[in-house]
């Protein structure tokens, strides 16, 4: 990440409280991972240790060291995305996908060999009502079944 | 403009009205998460192409969520004079027949959900006016007519992102009073005569959290507002900030004068992009105001909120760890007391409440305690937001009074389970929480007796499960949520939630003994009594009510020759 780019971010913070991992926050928006080169920038410019951040970022799942796919897939695992088959949905991702699942420590994060996607798993995005749902870059597609992965897929540019 | 006055509330009152009731049609489109998720800004966007194409006298707002979410997208018209109409599952496609017909003083009769004659926000009443007799009245939705609306009193109705309409239908003249013209002291005094309960899940009565922290050593102090939403099934607090969220900084307003505190903090999952935008945007517009800053009010009083985002830890909906996370720490909990309210956010006494919870002020100073207090139960007044969700058939948000019945949340409102299935189950308080068996419905839905069965009030979330649910896959299901939220730092929640998920999984996959089930009480027991926090502490709930009202599926699951 361009430094000026980070300094805008930090300046966005001018008390502590929410200050750290508001711009941790920022961070993966912006690159879909945090990279270590600016953690490592981070750590000077706001006098915290690298080993705090690099703590922070491993600690809380919303943030992650590894890069994304250009697009990025999150399955929603909640509950009641859980009793109506989500565990289907993430199954048909791997397969239509290829990729296959390998959690460490709860995270789960699969990129494509293409670097076209990445499947990662979040514990609920409060969409509910839609179960069970998966979201596309930001985009929520509700109701899914498994049938559905291929259609949502080509969407995005995934070819048969 | 800066509101000083009385005089200049009123005249933002009148202007924000006339936003509400305009001389020329309305239209609505519920734009939260859940609506645009199913084309709530399709519809909205090709709206709006279509009003400024041909220079229509329409007003066009977002709108938050009414909370039927099986029916969105939900669009609603207003006609002057006549009932406002609520339409269901409308398409982008019908975005201009609707316009046209507004414009001639018309709705899709094929589309109507709903009319709402008149509204009563609480703190504002509005009349609409009849017409349109042929579409049920809101009152005859049976998903709407068991609800009370208190919190969701705006919901879906007013535009979230105009803080006009907020104070267009009374919002903040409960702030103006309390600053103006009550004794801090008595603000306390009136929360906590409303009993007025945290609705985090704890219920731990609010006004006297308001009272400690007040009391407390130390002229810096913090209130937060926890909107750290985690539990999974659960999201009451997200629809509250995307739809209604001037109603949050109201009454965190109004606990902070109460308080004599100056700083606040909305500590947010940043998994809710929307609810961040909106509340930011709320901010903003209260500051302008001058309903946040310096000398609120004209009343000398200072006071200003900042958002803090999380980042995806269930266990920092525990205080501490909440309070670590702020500071920029892991969040992991440590050991209480001290309190918050002695020692929290960069060490200073600090007032926590639910989302929910601050909702409820400024009705209650608004309509005074003896009114709010009428509502709900004894020792458990007012209403709670829950979500149902899961196997039933009508998905929403629903708003009861304390003390209503699983029965009448699940089959009068929810209409029992999807596509006609059987209930078996609701879970309750999320992985807190536990299952209730069916035969249980008739428990009303408080905080003692949810206990009684065994499971919590939680934040609110009610997952059913019907006939095709598997209960011994839902208890592995939520202690491998628990087990990987776990943050670690204490032996029985890290190494007794990865045993206990060791043997369910081994149960479920049909190798399980009949000893497996006694290590597996004995084990939730031995994590419930010596974890450190309400994490480990609550975590083998889902287990241990699985085991009481539904052992036989884990007596069908154990394996010809472990019997």
């Amino acid at each position: 990440m361009d430094e000026k780019i980070l300094d805008e971010i930090i300046a966005h913070y001018p008390s502590q409280s929410g200050k750290t991992l508001g711009i941790l926050r920022e961070i993966q928006i912006r690159e879909k991972h945090i990279p270590m080169d600016t953690l490592k920038l981070l750590s000077g410019k706001i006098d915290v240790p690298l080993s705090r951040l690099y703590a922070l970022v491993t600690f809380y799942s919303f943030f992650s060291l590894k890069p994304v796919g250009e697009h990025l897939i999150t399955v929603c695992m909640g509950t009641p995305c859980h009793v109506k088959g989500a565990e289907k949905i993430l199954e048909s991702l791997e397969e239509h996908l290829g990729i296959s699942e390998d959690t460490q420590d709860g995270k789960y994060l699969q990129t494509t060999p293409d670097n076209k996607f990445t499947v990662e798993i979040a514990r609920c995005f409060g969409a509910c009502s839609m179960a069970p749902v998966l979201r596309v870059d930001g985009e929520l597609h509700g109701y899914v079944t498994p049938e559905m992965i291929p259609k949502i897929l080509e969407k995005y540019g995934w070819k048969r | 403009m800066i509101i000083t006055s009385h005089e200049d509330l009123e005249s933002v009152r009148k202007r924000g009205l006339t936003k509400i009731q305009p001389k020329h049609p309305r239209i609505g489109v519920g734009t939260s998460s859940c609506g645009i998720a199913v084309g709530g800004m399709q519809i909205f966007d090709r709206m709006q192409e279509l009003i400024q194409k041909e220079g229509y006298d329409i007003t066009l707002v977002k709108t938050g969520c009414i909370g039927f979410c099986k029916e969105e997208p939900i669009v609603s018209v207003t006609i002057p004079g006549k009932s406002q109409v609520l339409l269901h599952k409308v398409r982008p496609d019908d975005a201009e027949r609707i316009i046209a017909l507004a414009l001639k003083g018309e709705i899709p009769e094929d589309l109507a959900l709903c009319r709402i004659p008149d509204w009563d926000h609480i703190t504002g009443n509005l009349v609409y006016g009849d017409g349109f007799e042929s579409v049920p009245d809101y009152g005859e939705i049976r998903f709407f007519s068991h609800q009370k609306k208190v919190i969701l009193r705006d919901s879906g109705l007013i535009n979230p992102e105009d803080i006009d309409e907020y104070i267009g239908i009374g919002g903040y003249s409960a702030a103006f009073k309390a600053l103006n013209s009550m004794d801090p002291d008595t603000i306390i005094e009136e929360v906590k005569k409303s009993g007025l309960r945290g609705r985090g899940g704890a219920g731990f009565p609010a006004g006297l959290k308001w009272e400690i922290t007040k009391k407390a050593p130390g002229t810096e102090k913090f209130i937060v507002c926890n909107a750290d939403e985690g539990d999974p099934g659960a999201y009451m607090n997200r629809n509250e900030m995307e739809s209604d969220p001037h109603m949050l900084l109201e009454g965190m307003l109004i606990g902070a004068y109460g308080m004599d505190v100056h700083e606040g903090l909305i500590y947010i999952r940043a998994e809710y992009p929307l609810a961040i935008e909106r509340l930011t945007l709320a901010l903003d517009q209260a500051r302008a105001y001058g309903l946040l800053g310096k000398n609120i009010l004209n009343s000398g009083f200072d006071f200003d909120i900042q958002i803090a985002t999380g980042a995806g830890a269930f266990v920092c909906g525990e205080s501490t760890a909440l309070a670590a996370s702020i500071e920029g720490k892991t969040g992991r909990p440590r050991l209480r007391p001290p309190r918050l309210t002695e020692k929290g956010v960069f060490g200073r006494p600090t007032d926590l409440n639910n989302v929910e919870t601050w909702c409820n002020v400024p009705v209650i100073i608004t309509k005074g305690a003896t009114w709010y207090s009428d509502i709900g139960a004894k020792g458990n007044t007012g209403t709670k937001v829950f979500s149902l969700v899961g196997k039933v058939e009508n998905i929403g948000m629903v708003e009861v009074p304390l003390g209503t019945s699983l029965r009448t949340i699940i089959y009068d409102i929810g209409s029992g389970g999807a596509g006609g299935k059987e209930v078996k189950a609701v879970q309750t308080g999320g992985p807190s929480g536990g299952c209730i068996p069916v035969r249980l419905f008739d428990t009303p839905v408080d905080f003692e007796n949810l206990n009684m069965v065994g499971t919590m009030m939680g934040s609110g979330g009610l997952v059913v499960m019907d006939e095709d649910t598997n209960m011994v896959d839902i208890a592995r299901y939520f202690i491998n949520f628990a087990s990987s939220e776990s943050c670690g730092k204490c032996v029985p929640c890290r190494e007794g939630l990865k045993h206990l998920l060791l043997i369910l999984n081994r149960i479920v996959s049909g190798k399980g003994t009949r000893d497996d089930i006694e290590i597996l009480k004995e084990l939730s027991d031995t994590v419930q009594k010596t974890s450190l926090c309400g994490l480990g502490q609550t975590a083998p709930n889902p287990v241990l009510t699985t085991l009481q009202y539904f052992g036989e599926e884990y007596e069908k699951l154990i394996a010809p020759e472990g019997k």
